[in-house]
């Protein structure tokens, strides 16, 4: 492999959680819970960016996808449903034979590979789209990850990434809450210095020579026990989209 | 997978949600126990239902409600009240009279010949859906991306999930093992339609007796359909007497306000029974309708609360599909699951309530619910409340049943 932004440390951490991907109700709960507003998220910027219409069937249909951190594949099988073609690359080596499983068992056609961001720029491959979702906080070199994305991606290509800001609000909702309270995460799941603010990530996509075209919050609400997308609310976690001209 | 979703059922429920889901752009099978024509063309049968204005948009968002409007009677008045044999009824009387919330008319009564005839020739129309009549299921084998549904003709069929709109007694929720808990009553409900001299004014009339309620619902022309609920042992002494016999014991309860009264179709008798099921959904299936809540039919919300389940089922699955999700997952389903079962279950307890401390002769109880009837009366706004809640505009709003299209 080649030399890499990714940190040992961080991929050991979930290759141990590799197995529990798919239980909806294990470790990987809040991923589960958050999926569908993340996805929410993701088709309609895909349909705004390259025209598509998402009650039609199949609307990714010629479509080339990345999922970077693809993990079990949460993001990649729906991705692949909705007719992309997805390469789902994770640089935890337990995390793939678990992913190609569940995509076999579920009828769809994924290209897993135990690769990293870097690997594959420096392979040329090129995306219309690439996801590089709660992943940015988790690397070693925030800058050299999101410029790598930007080279994966064809011109016109649309890159999603979410994380976690930087605040008060964020170090209770995700460490004190998340980790130590609901147990929802294993504790050191996240390391709250790694957290990113918005107005950083947009030096770091800008930088990157992307263009930000959106952003938004993901909001999960104690009472009803829901996510929801928030115009306004990007305290906790948030996603933007941008796009290579 | 030969389909997304098959619809074990093909009373009104399994066509309901097998429309919605078809216009919504998914595959489609709805198996059905009856042969096709059979009921659509079958005379009048004395079946019929009130339709909340929630459900008629639902009809209307599924495109079923064209067909269905000539034949349908506005509600345009409920009027419940207290009373006894003989003394007719009691002057705390509580009124509910569609001028007073903006949504029109209370809710439409149709007949089931109607209301089936509507769905089959939508069924018809609809792409995406293949209507299987004549056929039962024998089987169904959850498995990791679908399940296998083994039918009476020997054939299998796959999908992503199932849902089971078979009924009260479900047997595919039997098999799934969910088990049910309910009681009966010891009341059964003697249906039967009537005609009657005078119009009725698109009037709904309940009368809240000893023994059970009374309701005197409009149907077309000079008829009106009632529900007389009786004590089990009563009910089955009215339900031997010739139409003659039956027709006296009625008239002091009916009253004289529609004139002379006679039968405009033949008789039917229900037990009044509560089924709830422990859960509504299991591996790649979910249970809508009486399936998963057999209610009183005290107020008509048996099929309104199915169309809720419709509803909220169809909304889930569609925007489950619509973002690649598999859409039998078991989070996509307890999605369903939590939407649903809370209000269907205080729905089904506050009904068997109401029907507890009218269906009484204590007089305390009388009076403490002349007194409650009298003051929910003059408070127009719990009045509206009260309204709102029968005519199913409440609660977290599906789509469907505010009429847009999913």
């Amino acid at each position: 492999m080649s030399p890499t932004t990714v940190d040992p440390a961080e991929i050991a951490k979930f290759e141990a959680m590799a197995a529990e991907w798919w239980d909806v109700g294990g470790k990987f709960k809040p991923l589960h819970m958050m999926n569908p507003v993340r996805l929410d998220y993701i088709c309609a910027q895909i349909a705004a960016e390259f025209g598509r219409d998402l009650t039609a069937p199949r609307p990714f249909e010629g479509l080339r996808l990345l999922d970077i951190g693809c993990g079990g594949g949460l993001l990649s099988e729906p991705m692949a449903r909705l007719g992309a073609t997805v390469v789902g690359a994770d640089a935890a080596e337990g995390n793939i034979p678990v992913a190609r499983l569940h995509a076999e068992q579920s009828g769809l056609t994924i290209d897993y590979r135990h690769t990293t961001a870097e690997a594959l720029a420096e392979a040329g491959e090129a995306f219309d789209v690439v996801l590089a979702m709660e992943i940015v906080e988790h690397v070693a070199d925030p800058q050299g990850f999101t410029t790598t994305c930007h080279d994966l991606l064809k011109p016109g290509g649309l890159m999603v990434m979410s994380t976690l800001n930087r605040t008060a609000k964020s170090f209770l909702a995700a460490i004190i809450g998340a980790e130590w309270v609901m147990r929802w995460l294993p504790k050191g799941t996240h390391d709250w210095q790694k957290f990113i603010t918005p107005e950083e990530l947009y030096g770091l996509i800008r930088t990157a020579g992307l263009d930000p075209v959106d952003r938004k919050g993901f909001v999960f609400n104690p009472v009803s026990w829901q996510w929801s997308v928030s115009e306004r609310d990007l305290a906790v976690n948030y996603v933007t989209a941008s796009v290579r001209r | 997978m030969d389909h997304d979703v098959i619809l074990i059922g093909g009373g009104l429920n399994g066509p309901g949600l097998g429309l919605a889901l078809a216009r919504a752009g998914l595959s489609v099978a709805v198996i059905d126990a009856q042969p096709a024509r059979a009921r659509a063309e079958a005379a009048f049968d004395g079946r019929a239902y009130a339709l909340a204005i929630a459900s008629k948009r639902l009809l209307t968002a599924i495109g079923v409600w064209p067909a269905l409007a000539a034949e349908a009677q506005p509600m345009l008045k409920v009027v419940a009240s207290d009373g006894r044999p003989g003394e007719g009824a009691s002057p705390l009387r509580l009124t509910f009279d569609s001028a007073e919330i903006e949504e029109g008319p209370a809710g439409f009564m149709v007949e089931d010949r109607h209301l089936y005839a509507a769905f089959l020739d939508a069924m018809q129309r609809t792409p995406g859906l293949t209507h299987i009549p004549g056929t039962t299921v024998t089987g169904h084998e959850p498995g990791p991306a679908g399940v296998t549904v083994s039918l009476s003709d020997e054939r299998q069929l796959s999908a992503r999930m199932i849902a089971a709109c078979d009924g009260r007694a479900s047997p595919t929720a039997a098999r799934a093992g969910i088990r049910r808990v309910g009681h009966a009553y010891g009341q059964t409900a003697l249906v039967a339609a009537i005609a009657h001299e005078r119009p009725h004014n698109g009037e709904a009339h309940q009368f809240f007796m000893p023994a059970g309620p009374l309701a005197i619902l409009p149907l077309t022309g000079n008829r009106s359909s009632i529900v007389w609920s009786e004590r089990e042992e009563s009910a089955r002494a009215i339900a031997a007497l010739d139409d003659e016999g039956f027709l006296d014991l009625l008239r002091p309860r009916f009253g004289t306000f529609l004139g002379e009264i006679s039968l405009a179709g033949p008789r039917f008798s229900y037990p009044l029974t509560l089924t709830l099921a422990e859960r509504y959904v299991a591996p790649r299936l979910a249970l809508v309708g009486d399936a998963a809540h057999g209610v009183h039919p005290i107020a008509g919300q048996g099929l309104n609360l199915g169309l809720r389940d419709v509803a909220a089922l169809a909304e889930v699955l569609v925007n489950a599909h619509r973002r690649g999700e598999d859409i039998g997952a078991e989070d996509v389903l307890e999605r369903y699951q939590s939407w649903r079962r809370f209000d269907a279950t205080t729905l089904a307890l506050g009904m068997d309530a109401v029907n507890g401390i009218f269906s009484n002769d204590n007089s305390l109880l009388r009076t403490g619910r002349d007194m409650g009837l009298g003051l929910v009366n003059r408070i127009a706004p719990l009045r509206r409340a009260f309204m709102r809640q029968a005519a199913g505009l409440t609660g977290q709003t599906a789509k469907l049943l505010a009429g847009q299209s999913l």
